[in-house]
């Protein structure tokens, strides 16, 4: 009876294809599930109210269907599911969106957010800030047409949390970065695909990540591990990128200008970028045109006297590489000109001190790849950059491997 | 049965006349401090007469020195403090409230906002109750006819006719924000707090010594301190600038806000300039920085983030992101005056 209802309250062709076995659909229902929110009337206003009523340990279920949403979503009650049909079944859509920025923003601990899509933001698409144990999976986080401007910045962002699992999702089309995880600690991002967005996945100013098993195809630049100055939470460190598919990161960079991400060159796999004790090991290569891993300090001026604008403690070992470097773009391309036009796959800017540096620094880069992996240092003492200080060298800097992290664990997630 | 239908009548007319009472006995304690909200506004027993909108005895107006801008509208400031007891002051915090105090905010529009107490109608009223478990916030819609508000979790959408303090018409989709948005601006850390009841915002004409005077408040020093009034020219530019900023915008932007992950804090009190967004890179901004690089460029209001989000209507863009679908043009000219006037570097 329940079941018949719902089927009616939904369009033909969604009833096949929630109906169809072996679809992504999750489970029209389980035993003691409560019943999906009605499909009728004003769904923003619905689901609004049913998350705003929720009790702790509620599961509110969304039903198929395509939702257009006229305001973004809050959700501020601890230990609450939020379920939808699937992935591209439940889809929340934006693009007639007015007021505050994100689709969705959760601002409790302990929240579940699964199956369904999130569409056309005007800003972010899901955001949780203050967010401790959370979990986002089976998510679609897209903007539509080809990859703009005007898209929204994030499309999954946990921030200033702590435990984060982000597992099989999928973002396209973010203006920033697909999957940003800022300003946290304890963070697994894996099994995920990230494509057409500026950065693909991109953990900033946090401690302790594992980012794993994903694939990042087509963005501008596939995984980014940053740390910025003059924020709350600095001092990056820690983290794993392993056993990830890093192909073809060949968009140009769509990011408004004055973005940090703008400066990322289109065609880069990995970028380390003032953060410590980052390993990045196992992973696939592929056909990335301006490089296939970049080292790179931080290259703006900067107050933040806490603040050290070097990668320090950086492992890269045992990874595959295949084409790529055949095509430096943005910054990469005068600097690549000067020494042929390609790049290794491998490259690091060299630079180990700064401005109001107060003593000598050690970057300690460890490349552990077979000897024909291709490393290029540029050689570059200090930023602001002045070419003709450049003195590039192929060889690889000599090094203490620092201890890998132990593998990231995660209280609230049975494995 | 005559009898049985007069006892009953009796009855009927004595619950009447007890309902009577307690409303017009002033706020009622129970409802203030229930669990749940009251359906109706006129519930607490907040004012003597919920169509004239006169406060019940005990509840009483106050103002700030500058308002938060939203869209234009009139707002109507009511304060109750649970008798025997008062808040306790501090130089730069919000007052310590104790429990049962209410904060009654209302939001006002007028045909002609440069006459904005003729046909002026209520649009809604924001409750801001400390219970023994910490503040909430409540959101209520009124009537059409002005005579009740109903409590509305998750608020509404009214399209406001009217004309500006400037002369300007305008048509205004004026959004009522629901429960979790009230939370947004009324952050702090993971509690909810008010932001207007402080030293720096009352501290004009002698409400502050009137606090006292009535017992809502425990105390003042020799000297409480006052934010500049953002219009009054006779005072320096960056201090009304920085007033402006601080009602407006350090309620997100400061340490422990919703905006604390951008680094960006605007509270009056902050010193740093990168703090404040002098050369200040934008971290997570997106297509809010449009194509500018700084959050202030000294000299440049036309290169500041700050600006071009404070003139901006589009969502994911304008700032602040809650409580205004239009800019706020004296504002706005006034932070660009400021940016402005500083050195360039």
């Amino acid at each position: 009876m329940t079941l018949a209802r719902f089927a009616c309250a939904i369009p033909f062709a969604l009833l096949v294809s929630a109906c169809a076995p072996n679809t992504t659909s999750a489970p029209a229902s389980e035993p003691g599930a409560p019943a999906p929110l009605s499909a009728e009337g004003d769904f923003g206003a619905t689901l609004q109210g049913a998350l705003i009523n929720a009790k702790p340990g509620d599961t509110i279920v969304m039903p198929a269907g395509t939702f257009a949403l006229a305001d973004s979503l809050s959700l501020d009650v601890d230990g609450v599911t939020l379920r939808g049909a699937g992935q591209g079944v439940t889809v929340l859509d934006f693009a007639q969106q007015s007021g505050a920025g994100e689709g969705l923003l959760v601002t409790s601990d302990d929240v579940t957010l699964t199956d369904f899509t999130v569409r056309d933001t005007k800003g972010d698409g899901i955001k949780s800030k203050g967010a401790d144990r959370i979990t986002y999976k089976q998510l679609t986080v897209e903007w539509s047409g080809e990859p703009d401007e005007t898209n929204g910045a994030y499309g999954v962002y946990p921030v200033e949390s702590k435990d984060v699992l982000v597992e099989n999702v999928t973002v396209r089309g973010a203006s920033d970065a697909g999957i940003y995880v800022g300003q946290s600690s304890n963070i697994i991002v894996r099994n995920s695909v990230v494509e057409f967005n500026v950065a693909g996945i991109e953990i900033e100013n946090s401690t302790g990540a594992d980012v794993y098993g994903n694939i990042a195809r087509n963005n501008t630049g596939g995984i980014l591990v940053f740390d910025l100055p003059d924020l709350p939470v600095s001092g990056g460190n820690a983290t794993r990128i392993y056993a990830n598919q890093i192909f073809a990161n060949n968009t140009r960079n769509f990011a408004p200008a004055g973005n940090i991400v703008a400066g990322v060159p289109s065609g880069t796999g990995v970028i380390i970028m003032a953060n410590r004790n980052v390993h990045v090991f196992d992973n696939a290569f592929e056909n990335n045109r301006s490089a296939h891993v970049l080292i790179t300090a931080y290259s703006l001026p900067f107050t933040d006297a806490a603040y050290n604008p070097l990668p320090r403690d950086i492992v890269i070992r045992n990874n595959t590489y295949s084409g790529g470097g055949d095509d430096p773009q943005g910054i990469l391309t005068p600097l690549a000109e000067a020494l042929g036009g390609a790049l290794p796959p491998i490259v690091w800017d060299g630079v180990s001190t700064w401005p109001g540096a107060t003593e000598a620094q050690t970057v300690n880069l460890t490349i552990a790849e077979a000897p024909e992996v291709g490393f290029l240092n540029f050689g570059i003492p200090s930023y602001p950059l002045d070419p003709a200080t450049l003195a590039p060298s192929p060889d690889r800097p000599a090094s203490t491997p620092p201890a890998e992290p132990a593998a990231i664990v995660l209280a609230h997630v049975k494995e | 049965m005559r009898a049985a239908a007069l006892l009953l009548a009796a009855l009927l007319a004595g619950l009447v006349s007890a309902c009577g009472l307690a409303k017009g006995g002033g706020p009622d304690m129970g409802v203030i401090l229930a669990e749940a909200p009251a359906e109706k506004l006129s519930g607490y027993g907040l004012f003597a007469d919920m169509a004239d909108a006169v406060p019940a005895a005990g509840v009483v107006p106050y103002d700030l020195i500058n308002p938060l801008f939203s869209d234009h509208a009139a707002k109507h400031r009511l304060v109750f403090v649970p008798g025997g007891e008062r808040a306790a002051y501090s130089d730069n915090d919000v007052f310590a409230f104790p429990v049962g105090t209410v904060l009654v905010k209302t939001f006002a529009f007028a045909p002609d906002m440069r006459a904005p107490e003729t046909s002026a109608y209520r649009v809604e009223t924001r409750l801001l109750i400390h219970k023994a478990a910490g503040w909430v916030a409540y959101p209520y819609i009124w009537n059409d006819d002005g005579t009740e508000a109903v409590y509305a979790p998750i608020g509404g959408k009214r399209t406001i006719e009217t004309i500006t303090p400037a002369g300007t018409p305008l048509t205004i989709q004026y959004a009522v924000p629901n429960q979790n948005q009230c939370k947004t601006c009324h952050q702090a850390g993971d509690a909810l707090s008010p932001i207007g009841p402080k030293a720096r915002n009352l501290n004009h004409g002698g409400q502050l010594e009137d606090w006292v005077a009535k017992g809502l408040l425990d105390q003042l020093p020799p000297s409480a301190p006052a934010s500049a009034a953002v219009y009054d020219v006779s005072l320096p530019l960056e201090a009304r600038a920085r007033a402006w900023l601080d009602i407006n915008c350090a309620h997100c932007h400061k340490p422990d806000g919703s905006a604390s992950n951008s680094g960006l804090v605007l509270s009056a009190t902050e010193t740093d300039p990168v703090k404040i967004g002098i050369g200040k890179h934008p971290v997570a901004a997106g297509r809010g920085a449009g194509t500018l690089f700084q959050v202030i460029v000294p000299g440049a209001p036309d290169r500041s983030i700050l600006a071009y989000r404070m003139a901006s209507t589009e969502p994911g863009v304008a700032m602040p992101e809650l409580g205004r679908s239009v800019p706020d043009p004296e504002g706005l000219a006034l932070v660009r005056d400021w940016i402005a006037e500083m050195e360039p570097r």
